[in-house]
């Protein structure tokens, strides 16, 4: 494909902008020796680059997308409708309380609806994204610790199942990691971590269910010990879907929590964002929230800074518009319709194994929550096709693949997350495919080796890539 | 209640049969009791038409002013209709993060395209492919000048009081010292910055313009810290790289900025995007994703996200940012915008902020709302209000003009864009003087 | 797989050259093999000090990160500056492609020589 670059010739433009009717100044500041090369393009040459470009883009629309701990779940069309309105894109963020006591509405509602799902007393919509609302949740942690005058705890415990931003966002919350293993069954080692814990422990964080699929029958048990040892539990919400409306991660003991809005609650992942990770805390940790939440009095909404609020994340008050969306499902779907999500999300997970079981091997198999993980490592050794393989294979039939050598702890991994928005149809075509690229590894390997073949591109050297990045587009001149 | 699970009631009869379970609760069994949820905890769904109607009743509650004059950190400006087309492209705006190349070389060419944009507005080598906003774009790029001896980060208090605000919460927790050097007539008190800087000052950051609107001296700002062998760190605004000298051209280490001019709606704040751009030698220290251009198996030319091993999913703890999910779709949205506008329309804009900002000011000026710093401005600038700036604000408001930023008793941030015409500018200035 | 007689080995897959008073540091051809197609490697500044036992350096392949050991305790003298824009030579020439040179040396641990260091691989290494 052409790069915009290459498409662009002197002189194409297109009649945007008005005459000045008013006085033209010159600038009375230093000004750049070129212009930028930008692109000279006209409006049918652009509109045309953007649909070559959306040819060769993998949409949830596209197809059957079981990409593990990243619920790629259908994006409702209301959702857009509500995120479009007027009323909410053309607020400057800085107008009067009295003129946007509409949109404030809006955030309390949302604020309120996931403090109810999550089983938090307060919620921040201020967060980008799941690792921003992982350091937010760290620094509530933090700011707990401190104004107790408690400045031994140091220390953040991970499992060695969790996904990397948690250990990222440990250390940029200024916490050192100890990993604790997980057990036979995947879930958490009781043993080991009352092992880890102690007088330097801040705090704990947790996906649950856990990256396995699993969810950890000693999660009372496990943020107990946490507590008795005078840390803080934190959930991280990646893997919410499997048991929103079902079970609250304050009922487990969690004392703070992000959600993904681009995964729970359905707002497009936008090729990588935006996301909004809203943060839930109980209400001891209320008053270290950034600043601004929403209260409401009689007058009205308004914006409020917590007593103690550690300050803020990022400029304003969050990806307001992806509230928006998210605010838009919560209502449609109501308590009773996520709980349906959760349960068919988990049926879903568990039909999509069940038909996959007798093909290849699954890391920890009975019943799974909303995801489960294959290891191809006894199919590798036997056949020489790795996951990798497996997956490049799918692409050729449509099917995005599963995430790939993740778990960490799990060899050859392909961890499946279907969601509730697909079909028992969707599903079974898809295990049909599987099973015959499998058997197709038995016989023919190379044709997985060498996959994919029907895309756009084949596989692309990375090594290349990285040795001698080339970041940018450079003129022949 | 609404649902978007398209299985019937007999299809998932059948499934929970494969399965081996009766009902969905059956599935739950690891979950204990005692958390185990017996009723709903939120009120029941809605039909989509109950639902529309409730977000267009918060949405006609608020104001959506037709003459803005409001910006300190969100501007309004044109956004072409081919831009809104292309982002809303159904594959672009649900995709995943294009970690299978083969089938996202559209998502990564996007990218890539707007990298080199970032690059060439910017005068710097290498951009990343965004971070969530401009003040945790200015945050990061803090982490990025960290050395060991060399830690201290020293802001200028003639930036934007948010993003001051976001570096400080940043840095207290990584243990990063922090210092903020007054402002002096709006701009960067040298003397003061001079004295904060010292051997072991990692990094100077500024914004050009500045939160008053006042032109910075970048090029003293910039030498001033590269004697003391500290980066430079610029935050910039966009539109006014169309005209203003580029951080490449005065040696800035970092550039980074909010880049919500570039097409995107102001949103009450968001979704929008932090840029990052630096100089080759930073390259690898640049947070998030990154992508690159490499060749296939089959000898073409492609795209891929590379450098990956300085991302969390690899480094974990011994990443230097968290960040995952970017802001993908409004990089793209920028990129639009700049491929719409070009090299030309860029230009013009920026010279109508300008032009429009100049006329604003002096029409204000003429009936005393004086100017309070006598330095070059782009598209903003403080005034006094002789009546109290609240009371500007509202006078204002009742004929339905957004005013300037109260930020002080008697004193007002006011921007003009493109936007704004000669018309609603004479509005405001028959407003304040009771004409109307 | 090369194991150079003239060299000495450390546990942790790094080969050491004694160079006057300073010690040549680089990896292993059996490490290089294990860790795949090198992409980068990240390199101390000279005067850094090195502790023996811990990490010094990492290498990046394109999806893994792995951390480099100092068989020394001492001061780093010089750096292989060439690296940084051919790591690929870590991969096709390990016992040229030499990371670091360290100088007073004060502390170094139990070394192997290359049949020891060859018995060790065969085994399936120990890092």
């Amino acid at each position: 494909m052409e790069l915009i670059f290459e498409r662009s010739r002197h002189g194409h433009k297109m009649a945007l902008l008005p005459a000045c009717d008013v006085p033209e100044v010159t600038p009375d500041f230093p000004l750049r020796s070129e212009a930028p090369k930008l692109p000279e393009v006209s409006e049918v040459e652009m509109s045309r680059h953007y649909s070559a470009l959306e040819q060769q883009a993998f949409g949830v629309n596209d197809g059957f997308y079981p990409l593990g701990s990243c619920t790629m779940k259908y994006n409702p069309a209301v959702n857009e409708t509500a995120a479009g309105l007027p009323g909410f894109t053309e607020l400057h963020p800085l107008q009067p309380e009295s003129s946007v006591q509409g949109a404030l509405e809006a955030m309390y509602l949302t604020q309120h609806l996931l403090a109810d799902i999550t089983g938090m007393d307060d919620v921040t919509l201020q967060p980008a994204a799941g690792a921003h609302g992982e350091y937010t949740g760290l620094l509530l942690i933090r700011a707990y610790h401190e104004a107790r005058g408690d400045t031994a705890r140091t220390k953040i415990i991970v499992p060695d199942s969790a996904h990397g931003t948690n250990p990222a966002s440990a250390a940029m919350a200024g916490y050192s990691v100890v990993p604790v293993k997980s057990n036979a069954a995947g879930g958490v080692d009781l043993d080991a971590l009352r092992e880890a814990v102690g007088p330097d422990t801040a705090g704990l964080m947790l996906t649950n269910p856990n990256t396995l699929g699993i969810f950890d029958p000693n999660i009372r048990e496990i943020t107990q010990i946490v507590h008795d040892a005078g840390g803080l539990c934190y959930y991280d919400g990646a893997n919410l879907n499997a048991v929103v409306g079902r079970a609250r991660p304050g009922d487990m003991g969690f004392d703070c929590v992000h959600v993904n809005l681009h995964k729970t609650f359905s707002t497009p992942h936008g090729g990588g964002g935006p996301g909004s990770g809203p943060v839930g805390c109980k209400a001891f940790l209320e008053e270290y929230l950034p600043h601004p939440i929403v209260t409401k009095d009689d007058a009205g909404y308004h914006f409020m800074k917590p007593a103690h609020s550690f300050g803020r994340v990022r400029m304003f008050y969050g990806n307001f518009l992806v509230a928006i969306r998210a605010l838009t499902y919560i209502l449609t779907l109501g308590g009773d319709g996520l709980a349906e999500a959760s349960g068919m999300a988990v049926l879903n997970a568990n039909y999509l194994m069940t038909r996959l079981k007798d093909a290849i091997d699954i890391a920890y198999p009975g019943t799974c929550m909303h995801e489960f993980v294959m290891t191809l490592e006894k199919y590798k050794e036997e056949t020489g096709v790795s996951a990798l393989d497996v997956a490049k294979r799918l692409l050729d039939y449509g099917i995005h693949p599963p995430t790939m050598y993740f778990p960490l702890i799990v060899h050859e991994a392909l961890m499946a997350e279907p969601t509730e928005t697909e079909s028992k149809e969707t599903l079974d075509a898809a295990a049909d495919v599987f099973c015959k690229i499998f058997e197709e590894g038995r016989t023919d390997p190379e044709m997985l080796h060498s996959a994919p073949h029907d895309t756009a591109i084949g596989r692309p050297d990375e090594v290349t890539a990285a040795r001698h990045p080339k970041l940018r587009y450079t003129w022949a001149d | 209640m609404g649902s978007y699970v398209p299985s019937s009631a007999e299809e998932k009869k059948s499934m929970l049969a494969a399965v081996g379970v009766r009902t969905l609760d059956d599935l739950y069994a690891s979950v204990s009791e005692s958390v185990y949820l017996k009723e709903p905890v939120i009120p029941e769904g809605q039909s989509e038409m109950e639902v529309i109607s409730k977000l267009s009743g918060m949405a006609e509650k608020n104001t959506v002013y037709k003459s803005i004059f409001r910006g300190a950190g969100a501007y309004h400006h044109y956004i072409p209709s081919i831009v809104k087309n292309v982002i809303n492209k159904e594959a672009f705006r649900t995709t995943y993060t294009p970690y299978q190349a083969e089938i996202s070389q559209g998502i990564l060419q996007s990218i890539f395209e707007y990298q080199t944009m970032i690059c060439e507005l910017t005068g710097m080598d290498v951009s990343n492919a965004s971070v969530y906003d401009g003040a945790s774009a200015a945050a990061e790029s803090i982490f990025m000048c960290q050395e060991r001896k060399k830690t201290k980060a020293v802001i200028s208090g003639t930036s934007n009081p948010e993003v001051i605000e976001t570096i400080q919460t940043y840095c207290k927790s990584r243990g990063v010292p922090v210092v903020i050097v007054p402002a002096k007539d709006g701009q960067t008190d040298q003397a003061a910055l001079a004295e904060a800087l010292t051997d072991d000052t990692a990094c100077l950051y500024f914004q050009q313009p500045n939160y008053f609107g006042v032109m910075e001296d970048s090029e003293t700002l910039i030498q001033m810290a590269h004697d003391k062998k500290a980066l430079a760190v610029m935050g910039v605004n966009p539109i006014a790289l169309g005209l203003m000298k580029t951080p490449g051209e005065l040696g800035a280490d970092i550039a980074v900025g909010e880049g919500q001019p570039l097409g995107l709606p102001m949103s009450f704040g968001g979704p929008y995007l932090g840029f990052m751009a630096s100089t080759k030698k930073l390259m690898r220290k640049l947070p998030g994703r990154i992508v690159g251009e490499t060749k296939d198996a089959r000898g073409g030319r492609c795209f891929v996200l590379t450098l990956q091993a300085r991302e969390q999913h690899i480094r974990r703890e011994k990443a230097s940012s968290n960040i995952c999910s970017n802001e993908a779709l409004c990089a793209m949205t920028a990129g639009a915008y700049l491929t719409a506008m070009g090299p030309e329309g860029l230009a013009q804009a920026a010279k109508l902020c300008l032009s429009k900002a100049h006329y604003l000011a002096s029409a204000l000026a003429g009936i005393g709302y004086t100017p309070v710093y006598d330095k070059p401005f782009f598209h903003e600038f403080v005034t006094k209000t002789p009546i109290p700036a609240a009371d500007v604000e509202k006078k204002l408001a009742d004929k339905g003009i957004l005013s300037g930023l109260p930020i002080g008793e008697n004193e007002m941030l006011w921007c003009a864009t493109e936007m704004n015409t000669k018309a609603q500018m004479d509005a405001v200035i028959a407003v304040l003087k009771g004409e109307e | 797989m090369e194991f150079p007689k003239n060299l000495t080995y450390a546990k942790t897959h790094e080969w050491l050259k004694k160079d006057g008073d300073l010690v040549e540091i680089g990896l292993t051809d059996y490490a290089q093999d294990q860790l795949g197609d090198i992409v980068f490697v990240n390199l101390p500044e000279v005067g850094d000090e090195v502790t023996m036992g811990e990490s010094f350096a990492d290498v990046e392949s394109v999806k893994a990160v792995s951390d480099i050991y100092s068989p020394v305790t001492g001061v780093v003298a010089e750096i292989n500056e060439a690296l940084l824009d051919a790591p690929e030579s870590v991969n096709g020439a390990p016992y040229d492609a030499w990371f670091i040179k360290v100088k007073d040396v004060t502390e170094e641990e139990d070394l192997l020589d290359a049949d020891a260091y060859e018995a060790l691989c065969q085994e399936g290494g120990e890092a």
